[in-house]
């Protein structure tokens, strides 16, 4: 019988689950009846930085300008824009900030390039410093004991048998 | 033994920690990094032509910017940043140096008519023209993100300076009062 509850409470649980994932802020209202044309829209919105919130979608965010953007889009892409164009048109007035993939261009280089070089320069250090630890510990470092040491070895071991 | 590279690391960590102290004095000076660099500046203002908000002024048209120098405000009832800001406003107009030389425009974004004209009333006008954007459309074409933001436009109607946020009376002074002077040369 408890365990019955549970199973229940436990059901009920991934049920809400599955319904909570893919909720977006994009409200009914806003849907094209052209079903093309709102994916269209939804491939644009997600790529669309939420000036107010910074780190979200326009698709994803309440704000009110994230709204505001998100009719507007679809009425540039009803007036016959292209993707390009549509997204243009907001890069125009917000600049590349908008993009929430930044373009490749001279004053994003270090944005794109500049974790490849970093891993190149980690990559080469690490080279340089176990090639210098097996250079030193290597053949050339090596030497056969002099006397003083043989002697001293030759104790040490005869201690240790009869220890 | 030692070579220099065994102090590569140090280097870095030092360089490192400088450039945090320098973005840390930059935001302290309020240049914060949500605060986005327009591209609009240097660029012609967009086209509007927005109705008047109230009876006694006109309302605002790309068309009036050329030939004088203008601050667009835009400000809204509902936005608690601008109550600080409209009285630095208020007083600025008021200047006798300012006057003639600066049109102020006031853009009442996204705003029931007459909450908007209701906080007039309260605060009073320092707009020699209201327009009234409900839908934010205008907004958008500036770039406006927030509110209250203004931009200052050239005698020739190109945007010159934009300040996101409210102005301070730090930022009268040492912004736009300069940026004005040099734009009424």
């Amino acid at each position: 019988m408890r365990l019955g509850v549970r199973l229940r409470g436990l059901f009920m649980g991934l049920m809400l689950l599955a319904v909570a994932g893919p909720v977006m802020a994009v409200q009914p209202d806003e849907v094209l009846k052209d079903p093309a044309m709102e994916a269209r829209a939804r491939a644009l919105g997600r790529d669309l930085r939420c000036m107010v919130c910074q780190n979200q979608s326009i698709d994803d965010s309440d704000a009110d300008l994230a709204r505001d953007l998100r009719v507007l889009l679809r009425q540039r892409l009803v007036a016959g824009d292209s993707d390009e164009q549509a997204k243009q048109y907001l890069v125009d007035r917000y600049g590349d900030y908008v993009l929430l993939r930044p373009p490749f261009k001279t004053t994003t280089l270090v944005l794109w390039l500049g974790p490849a070089a970093l891993l190149l320069a980690g990559g080469w250090g690490a080279v340089m410093f176990f090639r210098r630890r097996t250079a030193s510990a290597g053949p050339a470092g090596e030497r056969p004991l002099d006397e003083t040491e043989q002697r001293r070895l030759k104790r040490l071991l005869s201690n240790d048998r009869e220890g | 033994m030692r070579r220099w590279t065994t102090l590569l690391p140090a280097a870095v960590f030092f360089v490192l920690v400088a450039f945090f102290a320098w973005r840390l004095v930059l935001i302290t000076r309020g240049d914060a990094p949500n605060l986005i660099p327009s591209v609009m500046i240097d660029k012609p203002a967009p086209a509007f032509d927005l109705p008047p908000l109230v009876l006694d002024r006109p309302g605002v048209q790309a068309s009036g910017l050329q030939g004088k120098v203008t601050l667009i405000n835009f400000f809204s009832s509902w936005c608690i940043p601008c109550r600080a800001e409209h009285p630095l406003l208020v007083n600025l107009m008021n200047r006798p140096d300012i006057k003639g030389r600066m049109t102020l425009i006031g853009i009442d974004y996204k705003d029931r008519p007459e909450d908007g004209r209701g906080w007039l009333d309260r605060l009073g006008n320092p707009y020699d023209a209201i327009g009234m954007d409900r839908d934010g459309r205008v907004g958008i074409d500036f770039g406006v993100y927030g509110v209250p933001e203004s931009y200052l436009i050239d005698r020739q109607g190109r945007i010159r300076y934009k300040q996101v946020g409210p102005f301070t009376a730090e930022d009268i002074r040492e912004k736009l009062l300069p940026l004005l002077a040099e734009l009424n040369k």
